[in-house]
């Protein structure tokens, strides 16, 4: 019998499910090795099925979300977690680090329909997650290497190494030595191909903190290179906003 | 032109699980042969040189060749499943194939230490590099002097194989001592520190070689030990572990100071690697 | 300067010629003509990076460095120079040490029988133009390291047999250059096939290869000058002269090891990145990782490898333990092996004074300043 995959989604843009829907060929070698069972953006559905492998797309924003992740925890063997959103909160958790209530009585006409909580939290704030992936999306590279391991009966192997790694490999020329940027290339994790970089402008983090990341270090540099206390506390808060090392750096230069 | 192994040092050789032995919870024995016929009848080794061992899809680990150099027949690994290929590996079963690269790195040194005695000290949950020199000296024994094989472990429960504890200290001029911090019922051997263990054998510090691997930090202390009652530095080898890409030298992460696990040992002389030996971080 | 005596076993000397600036395109035609594909400096993303080099109109002309401790710049100027400029961020260690590369793919039919495939070095022969002494003293190391053991690396081997090294003696320093301190420039006195000394109308041209003597048979070539001579040597002399960076020594070895516990580990700890962009520039840095690449469909996979560096976690890794988790034996890592262990692997140390370290750490750690803090300067 072929192993159950499903894709669920919580709080986010759908981007990172677009890793399976854009796979071109390689989303039918998938479909022959497993059977899809939810994917309700591709077709099936069947949020209840029992499965081996179910990918988490978005953040816990709203009561709702608290109760179906435990359900979906219950039911599936190996849990991933998909992009920023699902693995650190995503954009959406800029609310933690304010009045979420108040924000929602100045945009919506009637603001009692809404139900949402007032954080946005990463899923292993509330189940076991056995494997993040992260990256704002995350790519097709991503989700099929994890998938193709767990075939093969071996954990997913994921490098928390600095962009730096992949960005000099690529034969880039380090934008913030040479050209003054605020490249957060340092402290986040590769996975992009140091796509930002590659292109001459500076990483933003999209992929989150690296493993034995320096912070302090580099809040010192950005301050060097003249960035004010909110622009450099914005370098670190934009996509993984529930990330503890970032949030911690951001506070750090504006309380 | 390049021909085979001479020139491409990373190139694997297929080779089948002939017989598949599970010897505890999470450690097996996979028994190998090459499927090329040339490549088994020309692949010799030494007792504690290891092969790059290689997982279909998933990856390489250097694993220590347990088996008699003079059984070419099959090769032995021994493996714990503890790494992420080494835990897929735990799943092979019989008839499958896996790619073999080696030997690589230097043995333990049986010649020159033939007709001395040796003494073998080995902790946590026993160490595959020592079982392929007790091996090679109970096969030639008349060769060899005394056998002393010390252990220590922390639980009476964590001793793997106890029958073949048992079996070797049956065999003539071999002593079997084991320790455990912790005992349990029916323990037979000792209840007390690895370090107790040199008080109870004494041995004969000019003409014996100890040979040794496990945790560092046991091997640290045995080799105060040894050094305390008067043992050369020289006589005293020790298997080390390091991270291993490449097995030839190239890839750097085995490195040990200026030494290249992978080349330069596994087996080291003492005198070779003290300078580091137990400094965090090397 | 203590002058080598065994001045008889040099390499037969080729008399010094003079090339016109405007004869240089007529250089790269030769090496076409002789196989070569050629690799260039040039003016990219802001800095100078060696790319594949079709025309002169191609090189940096006019183009001057500024170089300190995390900061690069350039600057255009009306120079003629084309080679007016210290160092890049690399030069021949991409172009033979690939950055990433496969060795072998294996196949795994339904009987789940292996078939392995080494994966065939690239070599086509490349002319690089524009190495300098530090590079040149790397590129011996790293032939020591990848060649001349017991297991030379093919790809490496292929591409190095077919190098054909153009060199540039230095003419500018930059702050952060020290190769007269680890004693590896700024002349280049080995290994090149051809070197270039550039004045401000042409070059001296040197020829250290029967190849190269060969590649400058059918240029317009004129016997030097005594002027023009005089003119190369001083420039390299002030190369040298305007240095302000040194190593406390030219062996540290000891010294770094009988300091493992210096409190200046953990101060430049507080500052280092960890980010590795110091081994990916370092010409001499050899560490590389494997990792495999599955086919989704299971049937076939592909063995890679791709430079790693010891300021990574996956470095000193063992099932379960990483042997340096921290910043501060990281670092310790990478100056006790560079200034230190090289001394026993390659019988010097690993360091060639080029500076990229430093520049292109992006905090701008200074490997000399680390060096003198923990070694004491003068040792
Ligand atoms: S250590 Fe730094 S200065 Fe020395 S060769 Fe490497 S990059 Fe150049
Ligand atoms: S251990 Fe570090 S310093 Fe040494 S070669 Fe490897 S990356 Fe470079
Ligand atoms: S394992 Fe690659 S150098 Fe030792």
């Amino acid at each position: 019998m072929k192993p159950k995959i499903a894709v669920h989604k919580f709080s986010s843009c759908d981007g990172c499910q677009l890793a399976f829907l854009n796979a071109g060929e390689q989303l039918l070698t998938l479909s022959e090795l497993v059977d899809i069972v939810h994917f309700v953006e591709a077709g099936p559905v069947a949020p209840d099925e029992q499965v081996d492998i179910a990918f988490v797309e978005g953040s816990i924003t709203t009561p709702h979300d608290v109760e179906r992740i435990q359900r979906i925890r219950s039911q599936s063997h190996y849990l991933i977690t998909i992009g920023a959103c699902a693995t650190a909160g995503g954009v959406q958790a800029l609310r933690n680090l304010v009045d979420g209530q108040q924000w929602i009585n100045a945009v919506y006409a009637s603001p009692q329909y809404i139900a949402s909580l007032a954080t946005s939290t990463p899923i292993a704030a509330h189940v076991k997650v056995d494997l993040e992936l992260w990256g704002c999306p995350v790519n097709t590279r991503q989700v099929m290497a994890a998938v193709r391991a767990l075939l093969f009966g071996v954990v997913p192997e994921i490098r928390r190494d600095s962009v730096c790694m992949e960005c000099k490999r690529e034969g880039n020329v380090c934008v913030l030595v040479a050209k003054g940027q605020p490249c957060m290339g340092p402290v986040t994790q590769t996975g992009c191909g140091a796509l930002c970089p590659h292109f001459g402008r500076d990483c933003y983090a999209c992929y989150g903190p690296a493993e034995n990341i320096n912070t302090p270090a580099l809040v010192n540099r950005f301050a060097g290179l003249g960035l004010l206390p909110e622009e450099i506390a914005r370098r670190f808060l934009t996509i993984n906003n529930a990330a503890p090392a970032f949030v911690d750096a951001a506070r750090s230069v504006q309380p | 032109m390049r021909r085979g192994d001479v020139s491409h040092p990373y190139l694997l050789h297929e080779a089948e699980i002939v017989t598949r032995v599970q010897e505890a919870p999470d450690i097996f024995t996979l028994r190998l042969r090459f499927s090329a016929a040339a490549r088994q009848r020309d692949y010799t080794f030494q007792p504690g040189q290891f092969n790059m061992v290689y997982l279909y899809g998933v990856g390489e680990v250097a694993i220590s060749i347990v088996s008699d150099p003079e059984d070419d027949l099959l090769y032995d690994h021994t493996i714990r499943a503890v790494g992420r290929v080494t835990r897929g590996m735990a799943a092979l079963r019989a008839g499958d194939y896996v790619g073999i690269r080696g030997p690589y790195g230097r043995g333990w040194p049986l010649p020159q230490a033939e007709g001395r005695d040796v003494l073998i000290v080995t902790g946590g949950l026993g160490c595959a590099p020592v079982v392929s020199v007790i091996h090679y000296i109970l096969k030639r024994r008349e060769r060899y002097g005394r056998l002393i094989i010390m252990q220590g472990v922390k639980h009476a429960n964590d001793l793997l194989w106890r029958e073949r504890y048992a079996e070797w200290a049956r065999q003539p001029n071999v002593e079997v001592i084991i320790a455990a911090d912790q005992g349990a019922p029916l323990w037979p051997w000792r209840i007390g520190r690895v370090t107790d263990l040199f008080d109870q054998v004494p041995f004969d510090s000019e003409r014996t070689s100890a040979m040794m691997c496990g945790p560092e930090v046991m091997m640290r202390v045995a080799v105060q030990q040894l050094l305390a009652r008067g043992m050369n530095e020289a006589d005293i080898h020790l298997s080390m572990e390091r991270n291993m890409h490449c097995a030839v030298g190239h890839c750097g992460h085995c490195q040990y100071g200026g030494k290249f696990v992978c080349k330069d040992g596994p087996v080291f002389a003492y005198p070779q690697v003290k300078e580091l030996f137990g400094v965090r971080g090397f | 300067m203590p002058k080598p005596k065994n001045k008889q076993t040099d390499p037969p000397r080729y008399p010094l010629r003079y090339l016109a600036r405007a004869s240089l395109p007529a250089l790269l035609d030769s090496l076409r003509a002789a196989g070569y594909r050629c690799i260039g400096p040039q003016l990219k993303e802001g800095a100078v990076v060696y790319a594949e080099l079709d025309t002169v109109e191609q090189l940096p002309r006019g183009v001057h460095d500024q170089q300190s401790p995390g900061e690069y710049r350039t600057q255009a100027s009306e120079d003629e120079r084309y080679f007016a400029w210290a160092n890049g961020p690399q030069a021949i260690k991409p172009w033979l040490f690939a950055p990433r590369e496969s060795l072998w793919q294996v196949a795994r039919d339904e009987h789940g029988r292996l078939r392995f495939r080494e994966t065939s070095p690239q070599v086509t022969p490349l002319a690089v133009i524009g190495a300098r002494a530090c590079d040149l003293a790397a590129l011996r190391l790293q032939d020591q390291h990848f060649l001349h053991g017991a297991h030379p690396d093919p790809y490496y081997q292929a591409r190095r047999e077919s190098l054909f090294i153009v060199a540039v003696q230095c003419s500018h320093t930059a702050a952060t250059c020290f190769c007269a301190s680890t004693g590896d420039g700024p002349r280049a006195e080995r290994d090149f096939d051809l070197a270039l000394s550039e004045l401000n109308a042409g070059y001296v041209v040197e020829t250290g290869s029967q190849r190269g003597a060969s590649v400058l048979a059918a240029l317009p070539l004129a016997a030097a000058t005594a002027a023009q001579r005089d003119a190369a040597r001083q420039q390299s002399e002030r190369a040298a002269r305007l240095q302000t960076r040194a190593l406390p020594g030219r062996n540290l070895r000891d010294v770094l090891f009988a300091n493992l516990e210096h409190p200046r580990w953990d101060e430049v700890a507080a500052r280092c990145l960890s980010c590795g962009n110091c081994t990916s520039v370092c010409p001499t840095c050899f560490c590389h990782a494997e990792s495999e690449q599955p086919a989704l469909d299971g049937a076939h996979s592909e063995h890679v490898r791709e430079w790693d560096s010891c300021f990574t976690q996956g470095h000193s890794y063992i099932h379960g333990l990483t042997i340096r988790a921290e910043t501060r034996t990281r670092y310790r890592q990478w100056l006790t092996h560079k200034l230190g262990s090289w001394h026993e692997q390659y019988g010097r140390s690993g360091c060639v004074g080029c500076g990229r370290c430093m520049t292109w750490c992006p905090v701008g750690i200074d490997i000399t300043e680390e060096a003198s803090a923990i070694c004491g300067e003068g040792t």
